[in-house]
């Protein structure tokens, strides 16, 4: 039997279940704000085009507008000035052997969960490779802090001071990308920490991580029913000219 | 004290019109009416007043007849009071009072009466939009500042708060908000609009009257909210709006004011149209604040110029379909907002505004221009709109 009859089998008989890591795309779903002064991502929106009406009788659709980066999205190297000249940077040029791709899921739900400035540090990536093995290069990193089991104002928890939400310290995003990750997905609204704009250098997980030709995915949920390893990932964006990521399924494929 | 509709048990009153047939010359009392004016044709060559609207002087047959305004008083001759009508608007309303004023002008009238104007007496006259739009005259005894809500029958010529629920669309913003206060104290319930709530914004821990979600960039939103509200508001305020200067982001601008409108126009406001003629209170207005520049465009603001001139198109040609609901232009100028620190001031004040809504309201006007720079922009328009193009 092949590889791939054996996964069908597999899928077939039950033995590997797909969990959805997806927001639904929803107009009251929060989206990255940016100062005012600067241009926004646009929010999801849909418009009947016709329901069984005058407009169409027997069928139904939507004309639907959306920025690159609502929803559960994928931020491609082109997204961050830093990898604005690299190759294969754009959602129509990505490497579409990269788009499945297996995970390392590092759960810090238990100090995140409930602290909006946690930080992932290296110590905390360095404990979990002592107790889960050296994260392979070319695998996801999962960023796993339960935000995605919050909603509305608690979700995007933006302060006076902007966004509180957890996310990587400089340090982990270049740890991470010595050691070669596909890239970092997360649960909150953007790959880096709602503070980063703070840090040294500023956003580092767009920074560090596109520039290094590494991807990013964003606004994931049900992080917490795949194992910290062996969880094979499907994230392909929409095959957008040029554009700099997209709103997408994110599937994982885990052993029952 | 909130009005209560009719019974809810037999078919509502019809949102009936009164005869709304008019030359285009009339129309100039209904330009007159919707600012708050009382203007007649006055001949250029004799001085003649003029009533009704003509097309020659009746003194000498001169031409030139221009609109201008005329003094106030006049004599009421005679009274009489309307019992019986063809007109369907009018057997809802009779019995209905009407009488023969001799203006001060020159002119004699018949006009709408007040209940308190005696035969023979002195009355203090105004031009009022009725129903169908169209501008009518109204006679008021002359010591009654109160005259138009003391006679219920002319509450239907205006659109008081006071006992009538009110949608005020965009509560993220302080305009927004004081509107919604100042309606409060006018005697209103109001329903406050807030987007995005998961979002901060200034205010939101001191929010004036019910606030509820709701999005005027989302149809699936504001089908939402008119579902929830629709059959209860009397009133909309829309303070939903591009105010900015300079350039941005024209489809987000678009987003905020034209789409915003046209989304209320289609999916909540019928439901006020339905329910114009019902109860005590019946709905009866829709106020859109539109900045002055899209009126007349400003090159300091051409976005938020164009915006605005496709909120007002939309409106106006929007009005005539929408009767008998008001539908009420709030020019504003530029705002004394964060987007405006680097102008001097005359600029517009969220108190100006507030107050400036709650008076369009009472007197039943359709255009009103909010502060120093609005006011100036909207009479030198109507003074001669194509030379303000090139002030």
């Amino acid at each position: 039997m092949s590889s791939l009859a054996a996964f069908a089998a597999d899928l077939a008989a039950g033995s590997l279940k797909i969990v959805d890591l997806t927001q639904t795309l929803a107009p009251d779903f929060p989206t990255i704000v940016l100062p005012p002064q600067f241009g926004q991502c646009a929010p999801f929106r849909m418009e009947v085009i016709s329901r069984y009406d005058d407009a169409g009788p027997g069928w139904f659709w939507h004309n639907i507008s959306v920025g690159e980066h609502t929803g559960t999205h994928f931020d491609a190297p082109v997204h961050w000035v830093t990898g604005k000249d690299l190759p294969n940077n754009t959602t129509d040029t990505l490497v579409v052997q990269n788009l499945i791709a297996p995970a390392c899921v590092v759960d810090c739900s238990k100090d995140a969960a409930n602290n909006g400035d946690y930080l992932l540090t290296v110590a905390t990536l360095e404990a979990w490779e002592a107790k889960h093995g050296k994260i392979p290069a070319g695998n996801w990193v999962l960023f796993r802090s339960d935000w995605s089991k919050r909603s509305g104002a608690d979700y995007a928890n933006v302060l006076e001071d902007g966004a509180h939400t957890p996310g990587p310290d400089a340090a982990a995003v270049q740890w991470l990308v010595d050691r070669g990750v596909l890239g970092l997905g997360v649960e909150t609204i953007g790959t880096d920490a709602g503070q980063a704009h703070t840090f040294t250098p500023m956003y580092p997980a767009h920074t560090l991580m596109h520039g290094a030709g590494r991807y990013g995915l964003q606004c994931l949920c049900n992080l917490d029913q795949l194992p910290p390893t062996g969880a094979m990932i499907v994230a392909a964006p929409l095959k957008i000219l040029g554009g700099s990521g997209s709103p997408l399924r994110v599937l994982a494929i885990v052993p029952a | 004290m909130i009005r209560h509709p009719g019974n809810p048990t037999i078919l509502p009153a019809a949102p009936l019109v009164p005869p709304a047939a008019r030359s285009r010359t009339a129309g100039g009392l209904a330009v007159a009416a919707s600012q708050g004016r009382f203007a007649l044709q006055v001949c250029a060559d004799c001085g003649r007043s003029q009533y009704p609207p003509r097309e020659a002087c009746v003194g000498c047959l001169g031409a030139r007849l221009n609109w201008r305004d005329v003094p106030t008083g006049g004599v009421l001759s005679a009274a009489s009071t309307v019992r019986i009508s063809s007109d369907p608007y009018f057997r809802q309303h009779t019995p209905w009072r009407m009488g023969s004023v001799r203006l001060d002008c020159g002119v004699d009238a018949m006009v709408h009466l007040h209940r308190d104007c005696a035969v023979g007496g002195r009355v203090s006259m105004v031009l009022k939009l009725d129903k169908a739009g169209q501008g009518v005259m109204v006679a008021l005894p002359e010591t009654d500042i109160n005259a138009m809500q003391s006679d219920p029958k002319f509450r239907a010529f205006t659109c008081d708060p006071a006992g009538r629920r009110v949608l005020v669309t965009d509560g993220r913003t302080t305009f927004g908000q004081a509107a919604a206060r100042a309606l409060i104290a006018a005697g209103a319930e109001v329903f406050l609009g807030i987007a995005a709530p998961w979002h901060p914004f200034p205010g939101q821990n001191d929010l004036p009257g019910t606030p509820m979600t709701l999005d005027l960039t989302d149809g699936i939103s504001v089908q939402n909210a008119a579902a929830a509200i629709g059959a209860r508001v009397d009133i909309i305020v829309n303070t939903s709006g591009y105010f900015r200067p300079g350039a941005g982001d024209a489809r987000a601008a678009m987003e905020v004011s034209y789409f915003a409108a046209l989304r209320l126009a289609q999916l909540f406001v019928p439901a006020l149209q339905a329910r114009a003629g019902d109860g005590t209170h019946p709905a009866c207005a829709w106020v859109n604040m539109i900045g002055i520049n899209g009126l007349v465009p400003d090159p300091a603001a051409s976005l938020a110029s164009a915006a605005n001139a496709a909120t007002l198109a939309l409106v106006r040609a929007l009005r005539p379909t929408m009767r008998p609901l008001k539908l009420i232009n709030a020019f504003v100028g530029p705002l004394d907002d964060q987007w405006h620190q680097a102008l001097p001031p005359p600029k517009t004040s969220t108190a100006q505004f507030a107050q400036a809504v709650i008076a369009a309201l009472r007197d039943g006007v359709e255009d009103i221009a909010v502060g120093d720079i609005a006011r100036h922009i909207l009479a030198q328009w109507h003074d001669n709109a194509a030379i303000t193009l090139h002030a």
